[in-house]
């Protein structure tokens, strides 16, 4: 057919650590509509907050300042991101997330951080970090935003 | 039941202590912790180190009335069942957490009028004897605010640069 443009079913990793940037990921879900979407987090457990059914993976958690958890939990995710070939990774944080979004930048993916709303007096270390990588960069407070991003758009409150 | 969580398996002995303390002075039954890993043990509430994620919400629906860490996990999964909320901020100068940040997040949403908020175990152990009178808000929205629900739609499908 000529002229037609072929459009793709955007796939999408949503990942995080666990606690309160599981929780904020899980009210972005309206976002993920109409994309083929893939969970990732770090405790089996969490599989109950998902629809049954639900692309879910768990990966270790790195956040407990182990130089060799924090490997591992980078190998983990590096090969995740391998086999499902995201078009677009989306992360609350924190670690996890942040590895995440290098991986999934460096095998092409479009990459987003949205800073957790736990950082309300300054953005956390990885979210700054995540600044020069990710593609869509936000902070939950406005006061955060800068001209240079992040930007602020709203909150998952 | 009052449904007392540190939010994460590490201890916050300053909340659990307080919270023991009260309970026992008012000689209240209806308290139950999730006290973390390896922290100080209560004398006489109920309490568990950790619950599984079903259990978490199996228990948090089923109380009056939350009290916990500053942690978005905390606060949010008790705004989410419309359970009015009471917490102490973990403090990074007392090995509580790495840093500070519970402590502008609580005032943040204290000014929102989202949460009360206790700063130090006095002001806890105070909050404690009025924490009847606390009474549920309307539920948030199950979902993220619409603004940040659009941009990372439009993200998600915008055409490949």
């Amino acid at each position: 057919m000529s002229g037609s443009v072929t459009y793709r079913t955007p796939r999408v990793l949503a990942i995080s650590s666990g606690g309160g940037h599981w929780v904020q990921l899980l009210r972005l879900r309206p976002a993920f509509a109409g994309c083929v979407v893939s969970y990732a987090t770090v405790r089996a457990g969490y599989r109950v907050d998902l629809e049954p059914g639900a692309d879910f993976h768990v990966i270790p958690d790195g956040n407990r300042w182990s130089k060799a958890r924090l490997l591992r939990s980078a190998l983990v995710i590096a090969w995740l991101i391998l086999r499902l070939r995201p078009d677009v990774v989306v992360t609350t944080g924190a670690a996890a997330g942040y590895f995440a979004l290098r991986i999934g930048k460096w095998l092409g993916a479009r990459v987003v951080w949205i800073d957790s709303i736990a950082n309300a007096g300054e953005l956390s270390m990885s979210g700054q970090k995540a600044g020069r990588i990710a593609h869509l960069w936000l902070t939950q407070w406005p006061h955060l935003a800068r001209d240079r991003g992040p930007q602020c758009f709203g909150s998952v409150l | 039941m009052i449904f007392v969580t540190v939010g994460s398996d590490i201890p916050f002995d300053r909340l659990v202590r307080t919270v023991d303390r009260w309970a026992g002075q008012r000689d209240r039954s209806d308290v139950f912790a999730q006290i973390g890993h390896g922290g100080w043990r209560p004398g006489f509430i109920k309490h568990s180190a950790m619950l599984e994620p079903d259990e978490f919400t199996r228990r948090l629906a089923a109380s009056r009335i939350v009290i916990g860490h500053a942690g978005m996990g905390t606060i949010l999964s008790a705004l989410q069942h419309s359970k009015p909320i009471l917490v102490m901020p973990r403090r990074g100068a007392l090995g509580e957490t790495r840093n500070d940040h519970q402590l502008a997040t609580a005032r943040q949403l204290m000014e929102m009028n989202r949460i009360r908020v206790a700063f130090d175990d006095d002001e806890l152990f105070d909050s404690l004897d009025r924490i009847d009178d606390l009474t549920a808000d309307d539920p948030i929205p199950p979902h993220a605010e619409e603004g940040l629900i659009r941009a990372l739609r439009d993200f998600i499908h915008a055409p490949m640069p």
